[in-house]
């Protein structure tokens, strides 16, 4: 299936917040990370059981240097 | 003579010092112990960004180690559906209610917009979030600000990263007027004479990011911003003379020979 994540179209068989944090970063809980998908906040708890769809739109952010 | 004057109190919290610190356009993570050494700030800003990697991390680590308190911001944002979204990013990633609240016009003068930064402010609160928005120096959106629930006001001295300093002094003092929460001298500071300025009006902290970070030297840059701002807090309770259109010497006048 297809989701955008970070804005980007990716072809994903990730099942959940958890498998894409873990293809995509390689680690399926990530410290200083938080996840949305479709503007909603996933609580990290749920990252594992918060399964994709087809056309989500999932953004990925942590901190950086900031005024 | 006391020189001691009260700790900073944010939303019931008592604050370290009186200077926040912005960690943008720090040219490498190796200067964060130093300059937090050097500046001794009750808040670190960050920003919240998409990322792809976890070696990005690297900031957050070494703030982490410092044990600073970490106040995300939701800069860059140009609608309060995007601060809102922002804010709420950064609570999960960062563990705090506390936020930087920005949202601006525009990407060229990055000057608040006043309707979407209210908007944002009032859902924020409703969430349960401390909110530190950054505005304009206006003293009726501060009030208005403070009346939606913001825990201070951070009026801007000048543009962001500007360097100017405080371009209307009556105007942060008719903020600083305005409201019963703190207030915070956001944006414009450039060297320390503008964060004591900022105290001399009656702010109750000053943030820097630029001014340190992009200095040619930013650790002795942080010493000299915190100690702009204990000057200026010392000065402001110590209570400056009035100025005078005339001299008035300091010598004794009887007693001169000739």
């Amino acid at each position: 299936m297809t989701i955008t994540c970070n804005g980007e179209p990716v072809a994903v068989a990730a099942a959940t917040v958890a498998d894409l944090l873990e293809r995509r970063l390689g680690d399926p809980r990530p410290a200083g990370v938080a996840v949305a998908v479709n503007e909603e906040v996933v609580p990290r708890g749920d990252w594992p059981v918060r399964r994709l769809a087809e056309g989500d739109v999932v953004e990925v952010v942590t901190a950086v240097q900031g005024g | 003579m006391s020189t001691r004057v009260d700790a900073l109190v944010v939303a019931g919290e008592t604050l370290s010092s009186r200077l926040f610190l912005g960690t943008g356009g720090l040219p490498n993570v190796a200067l964060v112990g130093p300059v937090l050494e050097a500046a001794r700030p009750a808040l670190v800003t960050v920003s919240v960004r998409r990322t792809s990697s976890l070696a990005e991390g690297g900031l957050l680590a070494a703030l982490r180690a410092c044990g600073v308190r970490l106040l995300p911001n939701t800069a860059g944002c140009l609608s309060a559906r995007e601060a809102v979204l922002t804010a709420e990013l950064a609570r999960e990633a960062l563990g705090t209610d506390w936020v930087k609240l920005e949202v601006i016009g525009d990407e060229r003068s990055l000057l608040p917009d006043a309707v979407e930064l209210l908007d944002a402010a009032e859902q924020l609160v409703g969430r349960g979030f401390v909110v530190l928005p950054y505005t304009t120096d206006d003293p009726v959106l501060a009030r208005r600000l403070a009346d939606a629930g913001c825990a201070a006001v951070m009026p801007l001295g000048s543009p962001i990263g500007s360097g100017l300093g405080v371009l209307n002094p009556h105007a942060i003092a008719a903020v600083r007027a305005a409201v019963d929460v703190p207030v915070v001298l956001d944006a414009g500071v450039g060297t320390a004479s503008d964060a004591a300025l900022a105290m001399e009006l009656g702010c109750d902290a000053v943030l820097a990011a630029t001014a340190v970070t992009r200095a040619d030297d930013p650790v002795a840059m942080a010493s000299a911003l915190r100690l702009g701002v204990e000057a200026g807090l010392l000065a402001r309770s110590a209570g400056r003379i009035p100025r005078r259109s005339e001299a008035r010497a300091s010598s004794p006048v009887v007693g001169r020979i000739g």
